[in-house]
């Protein structure tokens, strides 16, 4: 009889500020008995950056704020069973979409550009030019939650969610038995 | 109708006085109805319908917002079942995406009714509906307040305590229907006779009133609803209820 295989765990950031994965880590010292039952697979805490297999669960940090981020979310949908949308970043756009509150004006890019690098008031930018480099993903429109974009299966709030509802919530899943959150526990910051 | 009477919700039996509404007679029994324009020691508004329960049975039953809504005697209210609750949980989340909540910056975080709200229904599935994202206004003109529009949830709490209260009259409604939003009675915040002391800046049941120089003064741990889910007191006076009957036997 072969071993039951470690479930397989991908995880990425997206438009995000890391702060989510600093959370995975604050499950502490249960990482220890978590990882007797998961490996973690493409995700920069082992920097692998592809997937070379199918993975049970991908968690997902961060929404999407520019093309390469749409890619990766729709390349994390096909690869993996369960998804899970990690954040408010994921979940709603988080701090990153609040740029989407001028995108009702007539040029809503061009303004959150230039603002960013040429108007704002506390700039330091000496070449006063909007990076346009080739390899710079092309930012989109708006930020937007992962949901948008692809079927997301759950999703665990925070900013950034305690180790605690990650840890229980990842136990849950593994063990095939989540029924959803204690709702005392939910918090949205 | 003159004496006390009975009647049920979710069939539990709760005693009530004539003139009573639901919600309030729901209230003493210790039994919560989720609200969110409705607050004790201002009159009644009927705005947001989150306080929705069924009277009459399930087929034939009828939403009424408890918070308006006169007990009668013998009265079936159904609150507390997976289908009020959804129509609640959806009510929520759209007061979600018709303004702009970004609850990691904002300061009402964890004292927020309509966060604390979403927590108690769950709202935590993936979104069905459009992010509205509208183009609102932060009025900082006040030295002691100022007014963060992206938040407010047009309960009325602010007009109702300014005109009732205050007896000043500065938030009142403008525009119709998905438009109607709350505006004060001058160019501005400072040109009104608005005041810290004023009912009406400590009603807001989210982040739109903001008292000046308090912001995340209580620390994460600490806030209000750290402390359990909205509505938990109001659940509490069930058992204290029982509690003193306990103790008087
Ligand atoms: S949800 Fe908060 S902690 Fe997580 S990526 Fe976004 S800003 Fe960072
Ligand atoms: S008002 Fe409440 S729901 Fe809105 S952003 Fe602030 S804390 Fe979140
Ligand atoms: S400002 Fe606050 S109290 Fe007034 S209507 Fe808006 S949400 Fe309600
Ligand atoms: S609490 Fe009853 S309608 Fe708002």
């Amino acid at each position: 009889m072969t071993e039951p295989r470690k479930a397989r765990v991908a995880t990425v950031s997206l438009a995000g500020c890391f702060g989510c994965h600093m959370a995975i880590l604050d499950i502490d010292e249960r990482l220890i008995a978590l990882m007797e039952r998961v490996e973690f697979d493409r995700s920069p805490l082992t920097d692998i950056k592809t997937f070379n297999r199918r993975c049970d669960i991908g968690i997902i940090e961060g929404g999407c704020c520019n093309e390469e981020n749409v890619h990766t979310l729709i390349d994390f949908r096909k690869n993996c069973d369960v998804l899970i949308a990690l954040g408010q970043c994921a979940i709603m756009g988080g701090l990153p979409a609040m740029r989407n509150a001028i995108m009702h004006s007539a040029d809503p890019l061009r303004e959150c550009l230039e603002e960013a690098y040429l108007t704002g008031p506390y700039l330091r930018n000496t070449t006063r030019l909007i990076p346009n480099d080739p390899v710079l993903p092309l930012i989109l429109d708006k930020v937007y939650p992962c949901s948008e974009i692809v079927d997301i299966d759950y999703q665990i709030p925070g900013c950034a969610p305690s180790g605690d509802i990650i840890f229980s919530t990842l136990v849950a899943l593994l063990d095939g038995k989540f029924t959803g959150f204690e709702r005392e526990t939910l918090r949205f910051d | 109708m003159n004496g006390p009477f009975q009647f049920r919700i979710d069939g539990v039996e709760v005693a009530a006085t004539p003139g009573q509404t639901i919600m309030e007679a729901a209230d003493a029994a210790g039994i919560y109805i989720p609200r969110l324009c409705d607050v004790e020691g201002l009159r009644h508004q009927g705005g947001c319908r989150v306080c929705t329960v069924k009277v009459g049975g399930k087929a034939a039953g009828r939403s009424v917002s408890a918070c308006t809504q006169p007990a009668e005697p013998g009265l079936e209210v159904e609150n507390d079942t997976e289908a009020r609750n959804r129509v609640r949980r959806d009510l929520v989340e759209m007061l979600f995406h018709e303004g702009n909540h970004l609850c990691p910056i904002c300061e009402k975080s964890g004292n927020c009714e309509l966060q604390a709200m979403a927590c108690r229904l769950d709202m935590t599935a993936a979104t069905r509906f459009p992010y509205l994202e509208p183009c609102r206004d932060l009025d900082a003109s006040h030295p002691d307040i100022a007014l963060d529009t992206n938040r407010c949830i047009s309960c009325g709490r602010c007009i109702r305590a300014s005109q009732d209260v205050d007896a000043k009259g500065v938030f009142g409604y403008v525009g119709r229907g998905i438009h109607r939003r709350v505006a004060v009675n001058g160019a501005d915040l400072a040109h009104t006779d608005a005041a810290l002391a004023d009912h009406a800046m400590s009603v807001c049941p989210v982040g739109c009133i903001i008292r000046k120089g308090e912001g995340f003064a209580t620390p994460i741990g600490a806030r209000h609803f750290d402390h359990g889910l909205i509505g938990h007191e109001i659940e509490g006076r069930a058992g204290e209820d029982l509690a003193r009957k306990d103790g008087r036997k």
